[in-house]
């Protein structure tokens, strides 16, 4: 928030100090920018209001209001909402399942995109297919079987059950799209490769190694992807110590309905691990690929 | 050149399609088995033909959650995506010329910003925000004078579906807005050049150049729209569990409370086999003609 306004602020400065050449044009300028910086505080005051929320007590709370700056910012509403959802696990178990779907799920994408794109397989197409159905299905019209297998096998409630479940559901898109890039990927390569004798695992490594960029892409997806993910870790991971951030925070706010900093907390803390990433990924996050649905 | 060398790139798709069988059609094709079934979860399942379908016409339920995920899809498809056009547009064509690239990536990075927060917990932001006592959307309404409209947004049947698809509005609008950037950014800007030559003016441009030239983008934006739109759960969960009474409930929730809450496993199964086909149905389509525009193309 604060960058925003400050680079606002900085653009419109140069422009106050010589108010007498201000052309029409710049006003004009200035009035759309100005209309476009106060649509985006008003889009972004649900976040605004989570964060100032957070720092009070109930008590001023109540006595205050939800609109009033705290008058006394404290830390303790997270320490105890960090205690009564035992965040640390939570978080522990985000970060384990996500970072494990990111490369189960990369490494069967990319097994899967060698043999379509670069193999050039019979059936490529048909087979393609299959793992776009694998990408639109409803998680609903699955998991039912999924659970009882699941619960059959002994896998349910671990985090084990949804890493699989969740790495190869996610692999079909990384398949859809790996296997358009590598079927791009120049031929001459792949001959030279052949002529000096590599074999067919050496010939992916030298994919893997000249794709790293679309292959860091999905990881990053995956992993954001998974993070957020609600609808099956809420079906598999039932008992407390393996439940993920987003289930604790929605469970959270079902057990606690009548205090207010607490929850507003909560969703602060579900919401601080996203925050970071996107600072770490804002790249590639908004660069808008699009599902690979671009190429036929 | 085919030589046996070759075939052996079928080992690499073993493993990958082998946890697909496992992890997919299986459990898919179980799925639609059991909707042909009555079954509790427990014991053996048992086969009573089309019932569950034939249940399903006449229950008002069902077709209230398939109601809901349609006023979804009408909604989601059109407005976030009008307005984010318009931003879209506004920030590449005005905001990074006029003013300058990072400006105009700040102001993205923020109306992107809702996407990347988990979308339960975005339920969970706006049932705060919307708690009809302390919650803050009345509140404001009391200091902007306009307290008579105050709600109890989600608790009132009226209301409810309108306030969880506001909340939707505002976590989508980022992702067509960060994909039209993209597709702005692909186009020549030549063609706008030779087109100001020929004496186009706003308007004009966006219609009759802007609008074609990002078409597959809108496309793909549309269709992955429909689809999350029919597959949508945590907001709904988070939000209203359905709720009041069975006010915003959608086919994925119907499904969920059939198997966890009502131990109706059959009828369950029967929903989200229909919301599956539903969107297979959909998504060929959707191939059929894009395949069909580009072979016109060349």
């Amino acid at each position: 928030m604060s960058m925003e306004r400050a680079e606002i602020q900085s653009l419109k400065m140069p422009m106050q100090m010589v108010p007498e050449r201000k052309s029409k044009e710049a006003w004009v300028k200035t009035g759309y920018i100005g209309l476009l910086t106060l649509f985006l505080l008003i889009f972004l005051i649900p976040v605004v209001l989570i964060i100032i929320n957070s720092f009070k007590d109930e008590a001023e709370f109540y006595a205050r209001g939800v609109l009033s700056l705290p008058l006394k910012p404290s830390l303790d509403i997270f320490r105890e909402v960090w205690q009564l959802v035992e965040f640390d696990v939570k978080l522990y178990n985000s970060l384990l399942i996500s970072t494990a779907v990111a490369l189960l799920g990369l490494l069967i994408s990319v097994l899967n995109a060698f043999a379509i794109g670069i193999g050039k397989i019979k059936w490529g197409k048909f087979i393609l297919a299959f793992f776009v159905f694998a990408m639109v299905i409803p998680h609903e019209a699955l998991a039912y079987p999924l659970y009882y297998m699941m619960k059959m096998i002994g896998l349910y409630d671990t985090k084990l059950a949804v890493i699989l479940i969740l790495s190869v559901l996610q692999s079909a898109y990384g398949t859809y799209l790996l296997s358009s890039v590598f079927r791009t990927f120049p031929a001459s390569i792949i001959e030279a490769a052949k002529i000096d004798g590599c074999n067919k695992w050496q010939i992916l490594m030298i994919v893997v190694a000249l794709n790293k960029p679309a292959l860091s892409l999905l990881l990053v997806f995956y992993f954001i992807w998974t993070f957020n993910e609600f609808f099956l870790p809420l079906i598999f991971l039932v008992s407390n110590a393996n439940q993920t951030i987003p289930l604790a925070v929605t469970l959270f706010q079902g057990q606690y309905t009548g205090y207010a900093t607490m929850q507003s907390a909560c969703s602060l803390l579900g919401i601080l691990p996203c925050i970071v990433f996107f600072f770490l990924f804002q790249r590639t996050l908004t660069q808008g690929l699009v599902a690979g649905g671009l190429k036929g | 050149m085919k030589t046996r060398l070759d075939r052996g790139y079928y080992w690499f798709l073993i493993p990958g399609f082998l946890l697909f069988i496992i992890f997919v059609v299986l459990p898919f094709i179980a799925n639609i088995y059991l909707s042909f079934t009555r079954w509790s979860g427990v014991g053996v399942p048992q086969f009573i033909g089309l019932k569950n379908y034939l249940r399903a016409i006449d229950d008002f339920n069902f077709w209230l959650s398939l109601k809901n995920n349609v006023v979804i899809i009408l909604v989601l498809t059109t407005i976030p995506t009008v307005i984010s056009l318009f931003l879209a547009v506004f920030l590449f064509q005005y905001v990074a010329v006029k003013v300058g690239k990072t400006t105009a990536n700040i102001f993205k990075a923020g109306f992107y910003l809702p996407q990347i927060i988990p979308v339960a917990i975005i339920g969970v932001i706006w049932k705060w925000i919307f708690q009809p006592n302390w919650g803050a959307l009345n509140v404001i309404l009391e200091k902007i004078k306009l307290g008579n409209l105050a709600q109890n947004w989600l608790g009132d049947p009226n209301y409810a579906l309108g306030a969880v698809l506001l909340v939707m509005v505002w976590f989508q609008i980022g992702y067509p807005l960060v994909i039209f950037i993209s597709a702005l950014q692909r186009i020549d800007p030549q063609i706008y050049e030779s087109a100001r030559v020929d004496g186009a003016k706003g308007l004009r441009m966006f219609f009759s150049i802007t609008l074609p030239l990002i078409s597959p983008e809108f496309y793909v934006v549309v269709l992955t729209t429909i689809i999350y739109s029919l597959k949508i759960f945590g907001p709904i969960f988070a939000l209203t569990r359905g709720g009041p009474g069975n006010a915003t409930t959608v086919a994925s929730y119907f499904s969920y409370k059939n198997f966890f809450e009502f131990s109706n496993v059959g009828y369950g199964a029967t929903m989200s086999t229909i919301i599956s086909l539903i969107i297979l149905l959909i998504t060929v389509v959707y191939i059929k003609l894009q395949n069909f525009e580009s072979t016109e193309g060349e």
